[in-house]
């Protein structure tokens, strides 16, 4: 909760009504705050379009998770959300993404200041080319200025989150490279959690992890989940059952069916994703 | 034809003829190459080896006739040479493909670059030479220090770039995505992740670079030219290995032909180090 009104804090354009009330769709969603409102969303690599008109709310506090087969889109809508694509030409959005009130797809953007505040995991590791300390400082330094300690107050703190102080805190300067791929992955989620962002968005963070390193990941999602919003994408519908809050079903660059996770997976409205949640399909 | 096999036995002797004449000749043209290189190698071991002694390294090169002398002069020289040059072509080369890699991609400027950094690679050293000669000797009216130093750095900048483009370039996006993906300015993307992720590849070409240019004879002949004395002004003619080696090796004096194969012998020795240490720094990345 504070993380999230620092951000409104530190966004200042942003109107304090962030968490206003949604009536237009998602019923069981509306009473609750919104951390990001996707609506009307449509998104092209080019010419081909990836997402067609995608309505959904964001709650803050809770877990989010995006199903569905392969290239139906959920990684792309993932990337909206911190504006990713952008590091791409030819890849646009039209609609409206709004980030506690703030529409981040208008023109003039801090991009690096929305994804300070949208952290993002990504399917395979990716530690930095650095000692693990500095692996986690790497982010902090970049928007605030702390002493010696403080710093590695932050680093104990985040490497604790990710279930990982214990593994690393007597080899800290050793490279961020060194340690095993379940390691590597928790480094990574240390890193995004460090610069304490409001959302973090989970790309398949365990696709690339053994069933135990995947065990902890699940876990410190649990964790995350009092100070963050937390939006994930996976392809295990099993993961989507146990770590998510809300669970939303898209096929083919739509979106099929968004409500509770106990609802979408027990008694689902919708036929396909009965089909898909069964595997009777995808 | 046994039922273990429905090879045609034919067909399968005419593969194996066609393989060893295969073998036979990538063999011969291997030992062809391997036996030129051993006979320059040992040519140069056994020749070279007898003039090493303590005054080479400690005494200048000697005036005509007078006996004895060293290469000190020159191997100072071409120290000095080669180390301003590396401080030139290091920051230029390494800036110029980070821009290649990370900020013109696809852009004309960085097509335009590439294309010319291509021609200068290939371009013959001795025009090069003959360009600072025009441009700098020429214009200051007198050999110096300064623009062998220049001379060496074309040589050498369009090198580094290649490589550091090249090196940049095998760094996965995803790192970059994943540094994005914190919030972090794309200046410091490129400069503290990116970067960091080639080092070892960029450290090589630089080795390379300077293991090329350690050994260029043609572009210093026209500016830094040679200096019989010791001397360390950058500003004056500057003795250096391979214009020594040029010169004496032609000499009539015995001493002086003596003193080229040792000059040989040091460079040569000074490359195989700096490709063995490329190859070191490299190994060393690929292990993490």
């Amino acid at each position: 909760m504070m993380s999230n009104m620092r951000t409104m804090f530190d966004l200042n354009q942003i109107d304090s009504q962030g968490g206003r009330v949604d009536t237009s769709n998602q019923g069981p969603l509306s009473a609750a705050v919104n951390a990001i409102e996707v609506r009307n969303l449509n998104f092209y690599y080019g010419a081909f379009q990836g997402l067609k008109k995608i309505n959904l709310d964001i709650e803050q506090g809770k877990v989010t998770a995006f199903i569905g087969p392969s290239g139906c889109g959920k990684s792309t809508l993932l990337r909206t959300m911190n504006r990713m694509y952008d590091l791409y030409p030819g890849q646009r959005a039209e609609g409206e993404i709004n980030f506690y009130g703030q529409n981040i797809l208008e023109p003039g953007q801090d991009l690096n200041l929305l994804r300070s505040r949208v952290g993002m995991v990504f399917q395979k590791p990716t530690p930095f080319p650095m000692s693990i300390y500095e692996n986690i400082a790497f982010g902090v330094r970049l928007y605030e200025k702390l002493s010696r300690s403080e710093m590695d107050e932050r680093v104990e703190w985040a490497l604790n989150k990710a279930a990982l102080w214990n593994e690393v805190k007597d080899k800290l300067n050793q490279s961020g490279l060194s340690l095993s791929g379940g390691q590597q992955q928790r480094l990574c989620i240390a890193r995004g959690v460090a610069v304490k962002p409001s959302v973090i968005l989970l790309d398949e963070p365990t696709s690339a992890l053994d069933p135990i390193s995947t065990g902890k990941v699940e876990e410190l999602i649990h964790e995350l989940k009092a100070d963050y919003t937390i939006a994930i994408v996976t392809h295990n519908m099993q993961q989507a059952a146990r770590v998510s809050d809300y669970t939303a079903y898209m096929y083919l660059g739509s979106l099929i069916e968004y409500g509770k996770t106990d609802e979408i997976f027990i008694k689902p409205k919708r036929k396909e994703t009965e089909d898909y949640i069964t595997g009777r399909f995808g | 034809m046994n039922k273990a096999t429905n090879i045609n036995p034919e067909v399968f002797a005419r593969r194996k003829r066609a393989n060893k004449i295969g073998l036979t000749l990538s063999m011969s043209a291997m030992g062809l190459g391997m036996i030129f290189l051993f006979w320059i190698l040992s040519v140069l071991m056994i020749k070279g080896f007898s003039s090493v002694d303590l005054a080479l390294f400690t005494q200048s090169t000697p005036a005509p006739g007078s006996d004895g002398g060293g290469l000190a002069n020159a191997i100072v020289g071409s120290l000095l040479l080669v180390a301003c040059c590396t401080l030139i072509s290091t920051p230029v080369g390494v800036l110029a493909g980070l821009y290649l890699s990370e900020y013109g991609d696809r852009s004309k400027v960085a097509a335009v670059t590439r294309f010319v950094t291509d021609i200068m690679l290939s371009a013959p050293s001795i025009v090069i030479g003959l360009f600072v000669y025009a441009f700098v000797v020429a214009q200051v009216r007198h050999f110096s220090g300064w623009a062998g130093t220049v001379a060496l750095a074309l040589i050498a900048v369009p090198v580094v770039v290649r490589t550091t483009e090249n090196m940049l370039r095998l760094v996965p996006g995803s790192l970059r995505e994943a540094a994005y993906a914190l919030g972090t300015p794309k200046w410091k993307v490129a400069f503290y992740i990116t970067l960091r992720a080639a080092k070892s590849g960029v450290m090589t070409g630089i080795l390379l670079a300077l293991a090329r240019v350690s050994g260029e004879t043609a572009p210093l002949l026209f500016t830094a030219l040679n200096n019989q004395f010791f001397s360390t002004n950058m500003n004056a003619p500057m003795a250096n290995l391979p214009v020594v080696i040029f010169q004496f090796a032609m000499s009539p004096y015995d001493n002086w032909v003596d003193l080229a194969w040792g000059g040989a012998l040091l460079i040569t020795f000074a490359v195989l180090g700096l490709n063995i240490l490329a190859r070191v720094v490299f190994r060393d990345k690929a292990q993490g």
